[in-house]
């Protein structure tokens, strides 16, 4: 049984308007997702801005409310959650934000920043909480010494390790990661993606992985879903996306990350050219009309590689 | 643009209707009544019972609710003034003009100090006329209504004695004088109540317009103005000051309904016989009728105020389009 | 590629910013050339000082916080120490900008058509209509679908590609020689940033312009550039082409940069992370190698005392003697 399981997830926003300011009408920002995350399994949420990738992330955390669908968490479902329950399932499931500044409270030392879930949830002594964030701190390849410091102080690099060390603090067996290192230099990037492959195996957590970053994407995740107008137009294994991918969306996206390789410069762009045209000219084989996104199919009966063709 | 000024309209109804609820229930709580003050030794008992009877005092408190509320929507009748023995309105209209005056100039007055004053603080931030404006905005902003309008009567009116200290207008004046004598007149009683009020009201807008200046200065598309060759005067007047004065433009609905709180205190400092003055006189005599009429004049005259900066913004933004 | 035709050369150029009243070097003494008609980038992590040298040629700092010194000369034109009027001249004219956000960078106010004429107005003859007819080809050279649109609309009413295709349009009005584009793709979606930069590539070409791109992207350094120069801590450490940098590279910095990208093509199970952070302004190493700190497994002999340029091949540079030495940690 999948830890995570989401199953036509619809999240729409209203628009108001009108003389009474009354709902005239909705935003569709996830428009019937499905997919799931077994334990231990890293999932990648993949799309340009206003996709609607974080928007699935923060149904998940219950921050939006949901228009349809079920989410199941270990068989059931959290849409229903209400007290006990409720507090259990936000200990199990915890999210990194990109910015880990705007998300933490600038006022408070690491110390509280990190022990602030453990004295939610848990009755620990002073003595029970430091140590254990002392380890949290080891964990992300900080030293103790930092517990008494304030976030700013630390890079960003540090910040985000921060993030990541509070949001582990709990043992979740799942954390939402919403472009983690998108804000972060090159260098630092490396470090921090290191850390979290590091915590996973250490803790065996799941992550969903939301970016729009196909290479970090590609690091990080065995699974992928790439997402455009709301819906997921392929779902596939690392290889299914990167080598053969079915989608025209998909294939531009991969098409359009920059190659490190300067021999590549004039087959890229010829590539691009003709993935371009190939987006213009078949749009319509591709999408419904408003550019709505098809169900997804098996392509050649295969259980992991789904692609939104008619 | 329409639709959007009914249906601020119509969300006004409410609130109004609201607000004359809690305004009647206060009064109604308040120690004394309409009466209280008309009672002499010789009046019994009686007398008093059968007043009260006859003005629908001993009515229970939604009945006079009703009859009261449905007089001012069905007729415009805000009741009788105890105190002044008139219909509501006629004792408001009498002060209306005064206010609005009075209102007016020191709205003007507060803009043609700040605006300059903005600019200046903004344009040379953090050398020595920004920190000049700045030591003003300071002083103007611990400093109560109250200590700056004594201070101003004692030093232009009595000491120097250039204007009147209390007033509106000179009877005599009034009687004898041209219209423009009594014009001038008019003005000479209006500058000390109008300064004081413009030289308090000026702080906001400052520092609004001052800090709009240095962010615009440090903005991207200063640079990329500069980046273009565009010369520095022409990169503070079209890129800098346009984009930092719109926000205070369309402040003007807010200084408007922040103005009649501070003319209500002014007046009453510099006895001026307008809407303020006819309000803490009223409450003094318990003459609620006047009282409730004035709050809810005021309550219009806020959102009112409210609705104009949003119009005045949509007008001079661009960028903002009403359905 | 003509050797001999340089465009702009920076000699010893330092970019100071005042903190606390002490001026610090965020650009510490710098030279680089760029010829006509290449695209020549400098790339580099925040704080390393690339965006501080690119608005130290058309002098765009606050003068208050921003001491600049040595030599920038521009066709053989000094532009250190002119006057703001003179500097107007070649503002927007010979040499002109592209920012990172273009909403920023936008006046929020001024419709676009306005926006791109400005700068015409200032180095042309050209009449109100001409200056319009010129706007709209303009929009129409950057790829806008329906420019007489665009040309009445504001920033707010396009996407963020179409704000910076506008952008690119305002840049290019006066025909510059030189374009210096910050970071002009880093805030776009990758499918945007792909057809901005196959934008500009095809505009520099068809201009014989040059580029000086700045920006933290290697990839879009590959996609780009002739010539690269990598910047640290305020000094260049190491510049070639853009083959040499990428199939060659020698400095321990460019290497551990090129490693710790995650790669689409290969799959690997850790990246080659960077030790430690990249040092602010305030507490930048000043003198020795200042990339040693950060690979502290390397031998202090390796490093210089004060560190030098090496001619690692014809047109490559080093600095400092590390790079001979040099291993990943992991490779110990």
């Amino acid at each position: 049984m999948p830890l995570l399981e989401v199953t036509d997830l619809k999240v729409y926003y209203p628009i108001r308007g009108g003389i009474l300011g009354g709902v005239i009408g909705h935003v569709k920002a996830v428009d019937g997702v499905t997919f799931s995350v077994n334990e231990g399994q890293t999932v990648g949420l993949v799309g340009e801005s206003g996709s609607g990738k974080t928007t699935i992330g923060k149904a998940i955390l219950g921050l939006v409310p949901i228009r349809d669908g079920t989410i199941l968490f270990d068989g059931k479902d959290i849409t229903k959650y209400i007290g006990k329950n409720r507090s259990e399932y936000r200990k199990s499931v915890q999210m990194v934000f990109q910015d880990v500044h705007s998300s933490i409270n600038a006022k408070k030392m690491v110390l509280d920043v990190i022990a602030e879930p453990i004295r939610n949830f848990e009755k620990l002594s002073r003595a029970e909480e430091r140590k254990k964030v002392d380890e949290l701190l080891t964990i992300v390849g900080m030293s103790p010494l930092d517990a008494h410091k304030y976030p700013h102080e630390f890079s960003g690099g540090q910040r985000q390790r921060i993030g990541v060390a509070r949001a582990i603090a709990l043992k979740p067996k799942l954390i939402v990661a919403d472009e983690p290192v998108s804000a972060l230099d090159l260098s630092i990037q490396a470090q921090v993606l290191n850390y979290m492959k590091d915590v996973q195996e250490e803790m065996g957590l799941s992550y969903i992985f939301i970016s729009h970053d196909l290479g970090v994407v590609k690091h990080m995740c065995e699974t992928l879903a790439i997402m455009h107008n709301s819906r997921f137009v392929e779902v596939g294994e690392r290889n299914d996306i990167y080598k053969n991918a079915k989608h025209i969306y998909t294939r531009r996206l991969i098409a359009s990350i920059p190659d490190t390789n300067p021999d590549m410069k004039t087959v890229n762009e010829m590539k691009r050219i003709e993935i371009n045209k190939e987006y213009q000219e078949q749009y319509n084989n591709y999408y419904m009309e408003g550019g709505m996104v098809y169900p997804l199919k098996s392509i050649d009966g295969s259980e992991a590689h789904y692609v939104a063709i008619p | 643009m329409w639709k959007m000024i009914v249906r601020r309209f119509l969300i006004l109804i409410p609130q109004l209707l609201f607000i004359s609820v809690v305004v009647f229930i206060l009064a109604y709580f308040m120690p004394g009544d309409a009466l209280s003050g008309l009672v002499d030794p010789t009046m019994t008992a009686e007398d008093i019972e059968r007043q009260r009877e006859l003005i629908g005092l001993n009515e229970p408190l939604p009945v006079r609710y009703v009859n009261w509320i449905s007089a001012i929507i069905f007729e415009g009748d805000f009741g009788q003034s105890y105190g002044h023995k008139r219909a509501v309105t006629a004792v408001i209209g009498d002060r209306v003009s005064n206010t609005f005056w009075l209102s007016l100039v020191m709205l003007i007055l507060t803009y043609l100090i700040a605006i300059p004053l903005g600019i200046l603080a903004g344009r040379f931030g953090g050398k020595w006329p920004d920190k000049a404006i700045l030591f003003y905005v300071f002083v103007a902003m611990s400093m109560p209504t109250l200590v700056l309008g004594i201070l101003m009567i004692l030093t232009f009116s009595f000491n120097l004695g250039w204007f009147p200290s209390s007033g509106s207008v000179n009877a005599i004046v009034l009687s004898q004088g041209t219209n423009w004598e009594i014009f001038v007149n008019r003005v000479h009683h209006m500058t000390l109540p109008a300064m004081t009020g413009a030289l308090l009201g000026t702080v906001g807008i400052i520092f609004m317009l001052r800090a709009n200046i240095i962010d615009r200065t440090a903005s991207e598309y200063v640079k990329l103005a500069r980046s273009k060759g565009v010369p520095t005067r022409v990169i503070f007047n079209k890129h800098i000051l346009r984009n930092s004065i719109i926000p205070v433009t369309a402040g003007v609905g807010f200084a408007i309904a922040g103005l009649l709180m501070g003319v209500l205190f002014i007046e009453q400092i510099f006895g001026y016989p307008g809407m303020g003055s006819l309000f803490f006189e009223s409450i003094g005599r318990r003459d609620y009728a006047v009282v409730n009429a004035l709050i809810i004049l005021f309550s219009v005259l806020t959102a009112l105020g409210m609705l104009i900066s949003d119009i005045l913004l949509t007008v001079v933004d661009p960028r903002i389009q009403v359905q | 590629m003509s050797e001999q035709e340089k465009l702009l050369q920076i000699r010893q150029l330092e970019t100071a910013f005042r903190l606390e009243g002490k001026y610090y070097n965020a650009v510490d003494f710098v030279d680089l050339d760029i010829n006509k008609n290449e695209v020549f980038a400098i790339v580099g992590e925040s704080g390393c000082g690339k965006t501080a040298l690119a608005l130290s040629i058309l002098q765009l700092h606050n003068k208050n916080f921003t001491r600049i010194r040595g030599s920038i000369t521009y066709n053989e034109k000094e532009l250190l120490g002119l006057k703001e009027k003179e500097l107007n001249q070649i503002r927007g004219n010979e040499i002109s900008m592209i920012f990172q956000d273009p909403l920023t960078a936008l006046n929020p106010l001024l419709r676009v058509g306005a926006q791109i004429e400005e700068a015409l107005y200032y180095h042309t003859d050209l009449s109100k209509r001409e200056r319009k007819t010129r706007a709209i080809e303009l929009l129409t050279a950057v790829g806008m679908t329906d420019p007489e649109l665009t040309y009445k609309q504001l920033p707010h009413e396009l996407s963020g590609g179409m704000r910076q295709r506008a952008m690119i349009a305002i840049a290019l009005s006066c025909d510059p020689k030189l374009v210096i584009a910050d970071e002009p793709t880093t805030a776009l979606d990758v499918t945007i940033q792909a057809q901005i930069l196959d934008l500009m590539r095809k505009l520099q070409k068809d201009m014989h312009s040059s580029i000086l791109l700045i920006t933290h992207d290697l990839g879009v350094v590959a996609e780009m550039a002739d010539r690269v120069t990598v910047m640290y801590a305020g000094q260049i450490v190491e510049y070639g082409t853009a083959d040499m940098i990428f199939k060659n590279p020698k400095h321990p910095y460019t290497r551990s940069l090129l490693a710790s990208i995650p790669n689409v093509g290969e799959n690997l199970d850790r990246l080659n992370a960077i030790k430690g952070v990249v040092p602010t302004l305030r507490d930048m190493p000043r003198t020795g190698c200042r990339f040693a700190p950060r690979i502290p497994w390397i031998n202090a002999f390796c490093h210089e005392e004060k560190p030098s340029f090496h001619e690692v091949e014809p047109n490559h540079f080093v600095l400092c003697t590390c790079y001979e030495d040099f291993h990943f940690e992991s490779e110990e």
